[in-house]
């Protein structure tokens, strides 16, 4: 399955982030908290209002909001 | 055998690994908190002394990295750079083992002596993550302890293993990680650049200078430049030339690069047997659980307006006993002060300034105690961070962070707050832009000191609208406050929105002592600075209402009209005034004697104001706030209220000679204001307005100035408030008179 805008992702879906696009202090925030390419999220949910977005990646939880989430690629499991 | 031993160890490690608990279970009560010079970053410092060994522990700010992006970060950096530690404990989350070793892994680069606090091993296990603390030692060559700081389990092995790294002195080979050929090479010839000509080797390992410059870090280049512009120009090529050829080839950064392989390497530890996971990793945790609900889309709203209520509560009503105390006790001091010091200026300044001043500082403390064991208990369990989750879409629009909701709540959101603790509870925000905008804007909320005067004004002019206005009122500080944030968001405080990437802590129950020490530590320094300038500032704003007194000529007018009186009663009034003092029943002609004194100090104290520097002040600017409808009375009151917002009850009171009004029961000034000519609804309106948004109390610009570093924005809240609140003013009062209101 090709690689899909995190902003896409719904509730519960899981994959492996292919490409990071982010650049600056955005980027560097994001691989300061495991967010690089080869990492394993799943979205846990959002905010009431529909954004932020929250993951969970090795282990612990993440928020970002969803103009953030734009910079990730993400290789969605196939859902079962 | 241990030897007598002295040193100092630094505390590194992320946000919500238990650094600050860790600490505290090391040092006991021998802690104390400072500030870096210039920020606001919190400097703790502690001792732990056990027999002959004492350690100076210094708990440097939680980071997730050493980029010198955020002020943390390059806090954290410089002291480990400048002061050189003789040990640096790593405190590293067991239950998120791969986040946290980004940044212990950054700190074996530099080439630190580090030994590894494996913290909170218990509640891995719980969640069925065992490491093995051996094979991950071995791994990093560096010393691994397993720690629960909560119940201080470890901390003397730990403490052994710092021990045995400070007694050794030998020096340790960083830790080499490969970046890729074309990084790993343009390293390697920077590095020998470097080591060719010294450049900042005395402080810095050559291939951690190599690799801030691969980075493109800001703070290290800036120093690279002052020392030695050309190298420092010579290696940005070096690295331009990389960053060019990964951007073409690869469309990424070294930067990026960088933190790939930082995590490759991560990954690859931990995966040779160092964690083995029980379960599987998506089950549901506890934390999962509980935002299932408090995150909800329709419950989450409903919990979050119940917990800030609830906090919003606590702090006012609980507060209002030993708030109580303390006011009964300022009261008896100045009544102490009354009868014992001769009449004169000692005795006015001693009262008005000191003991009234001071008084005030302190009457806030029991607000800001109770306020901050509330958003400590928030702020530990995990909580605040839900509730920025949830705001954050709203704050946004206008530039703000979702975490700026608490301060604005503390300081009046709901009406009846303070906008002191509310600057001060700023302090839970991390991003410095939306931060400095919140401690800017808050002061616009309806505080408990604004809100008598409402009423006063309210109660007076708008008798039927009462509830509507004072709603109005409400809704118009949040109004003003959210389009002035996103007014300075556009011009002064301009800048992209600090990334919202957050973690969200699990929730954990606070610890009474986490959650007491940081109470206190927040209390006490507000105390020390407050009370101090409060001090001055009242002096002076007693000395601009008192000074110049009346002439001569005039108060010997007010003595003969005060002697005239007296010779016009019967000496029987005098006697039954003397015996039965101000307590007992007056027959008629006392009471009229009496009440006829009283308006005659009342006059002399208004006279008095008026020839006052602020009177005068109030008079000279009266062709410009006439411009609003203020006369030199509210123009006097206003100034006042800059003081604090309740003395514009009692100033008012003053200019028209009522003698002291209790800011509490301000009825005869209601009575006074109705009637008195050039005052109207639209008045009342406007004054309301410029209330609601002049310059901020002296005690809250005392606060703003501390919590964004600098005077300056103590001193631009006080004038662009001003002159926003009387624009306001003024244009309501225009068109409103236009309208023929």
């Amino acid at each position: 399955m090709p690689c899909m805008s995190m902003r896409h992702m719904k509730d519960n879906q899981e994959g492996v982030i292919c490409t990071i696009k982010a650049r600056g202090e955005l980027g560097r925030r994001m691989r300061d908290m495991g967010l690089v390419p080869g990492t394993r999220v799943k979205v846990r949910g959002r905010a009431p209002l529909f954004d932020p977005v929250a993951l969970r990646l090795m282990g612990f939880t993440l928020t970002l909001r969803n103009n953030e989430a734009d910079y990730i690629e993400v290789d969605v499991d196939e859902l079962h | 055998m241990t030897n007598s031993i002295e040193a100092t160890i630094a505390l590194a490690g992320n946000p919500n690994s238990g650094k600050t608990t860790l600490f505290n279970a090391l040092t006991g009560a021998r802690q104390h908190v400072g500030n870096y010079p210039g920020i606001t970053v919190e400097k703790k410092i502690g001792a732990y002394i056990k027999d002959n060994r004492r350690f100076t522990i210094v708990d440097l700010p939680g980071t997730y990295s050493l980029t010198a992006y955020s002020l943390e970060e390059i806090v954290a950096r410089d002291f480990l750079i400048d002061e050189q530690p003789a040990v640096v404990v790593d405190i590293v989350d067991a239950a998120n083992l791969e986040r946290n070793l980004y940044l212990s892994i950054q700190l074996l680069e530099m080439g630190l002596p580090v030994c590894i606090a494996l913290n909170m091993v218990d509640a891995a296990k719980r969640r069925g993550i065992k490491i093995d603390e051996k094979r991950l030692a071995e791994m990093l060559n560096v010393p691994v302890i397993p720690t629960i700081a909560r119940s201080g389990r470890g901390k003397d092995e730990l403490m052994q293993a710092v021990e045995e790294i400070a007694n050794s002195h030998k020096t340790r080979s960083p830790v080499l990680i490969s970046y890729g050929q074309d990084i790993d090479q343009a390293l390697f010839e920077m590095e020998r650049l470097i080591g060719d000509e010294q450049f900042l080797t005395d402080t810095y390992l050559p291939r951690w200078i190599a690799l801030k410059y691969m980075e493109a870090d800001e703070n290290m280049r800036e120093r690279g430049k002052r020392l030695n512009s050309r190298l420092s120009a010579v290696l940005d090529g070096i690295a331009g030339r990389v960053s060019d050829h990964l951007e073409e080839t690869l469309a990424t950064d070294p930067e990026a690069m960088i933190a790939d392989y930082r995590y490759g390497y991560i990954r690859s530890i931990v995966n040779q047997g160092v964690i083995t996971r029980a379960n599987d990793l998506s089950r549901l945790h506890v934390s999962d659980r509980i935002d299932g609900i408090v995150t909800h889309r329709y419950l989450g709203p409903l919990v979050m307006v119940a917990v800030l209520f609830g906090l919003y509560q606590f702090t006012f009503t609980y507060s209002e006993i030993p708030v109580t105390w303390l006011e009964t006790g300022i009261a008896k001091l100045s009544q102490l002060a009354s009868d014992h010091v001769p009449e004169g200026v000692l005795k006015s300044l001693l009262i008005s300034a000191v003991i009234d001043g001071v008084g005030g500082v302190l009457g806030f403390v029991p607000l800001i105690v109770f306020m901050f064991f509330g958003i400590a208990v928030l702020e530990d369990s995990g909580y605040l961070a839900r509730v920025a989750f949830m705001l954050d879409r709203i704050f946004r629009i206008f530039g703000l962070h979702g975490s700026a909701v608490m301060p604005f709540i503390i300081s009046g959101g709901i009406a009846g707050g303070c906008a002191v603790p509310g600057v001060m509870a700023a302090r839970t925000l991390k991003s410095p832009r939306e931060r400095l905008t919140t401690i800017l804007t808050v002061p616009f909320m309806n505080c408990g000191a604004k809100l008598p005067v409402f009423a006063l004004l309210v109660a007076t002019f708008f008798v039927q609208y009462e509830a509507v206005m004072m709603f109005g009122i409400t809704l118009g500080a949040w109004a003003g406050a959210l389009l002035v944030a996103k007014l300075l968001r556009s011009t002064v405080i301009r800048g992209e929105s600090t990334p919202f990437v957050m973690e969200l802590p699990p929730y954990r129950l606070p610890t009474l002592k986490g959650v007491t020490t940081h109470t206190w530590e927040r209390t006490w320094q507000y105390i020390k600075k407050a009370g101090t300038i409060i001090l001055a500032i009242s002096i002076i704003m007693w000395a601009l209402m008192s000074y110049p007194g009346l002439p001569d000529s005039v108060k010997q007018g007010f003595q003969a009209e005060r002697q005239a009186l007296l010779a016009a009663v019967p000496e029987m009034v005098i006697r039954e005034m003397q015996s039965d003092g101000d307590n007992g029943i007056l027959s008629n002609q006392a009471h009229d004697f009496k009440e006829q004194m009283v308006l005659l100090d009342a006059r002399e104290a208004e006279a008095g104001l008026k020839n006052s520097i602020a009177g005068r002040v109030g008079q000279g600017v009266e062709s410009v706030s006439r411009l609003a409808g203020f006369d030199w009375r509210t123009n006097i009151a206003l100034l006042g209220g800059i003081a604090a917002k309740e003395v514009v009850i009692s100033t008012l009171g003053t200019a028209y000679s009522l003698g002291e009004v209790d800011p509490e029961d301000s009825k005869p000034l209601a009575d006074t204001l109705a009637q008195a000519p050039g005052w109207r609804p639209l008045t009342a309106l406007c004054l309301i307005l410029f209330i609601m948004f002049y310059a901020p109390c002296f005690v809250s610009v005392v606060c703003i100035s501390r919590e964004s570093g600098s005077w300056k924005w103590g001193a631009f809240s006080i004038v662009f408030n001003t002159f926003l609140a009387f624009t306001l003013a003024v244009v309501v009062f225009q068109l409103g008179s236009l309208m023929g209101f």
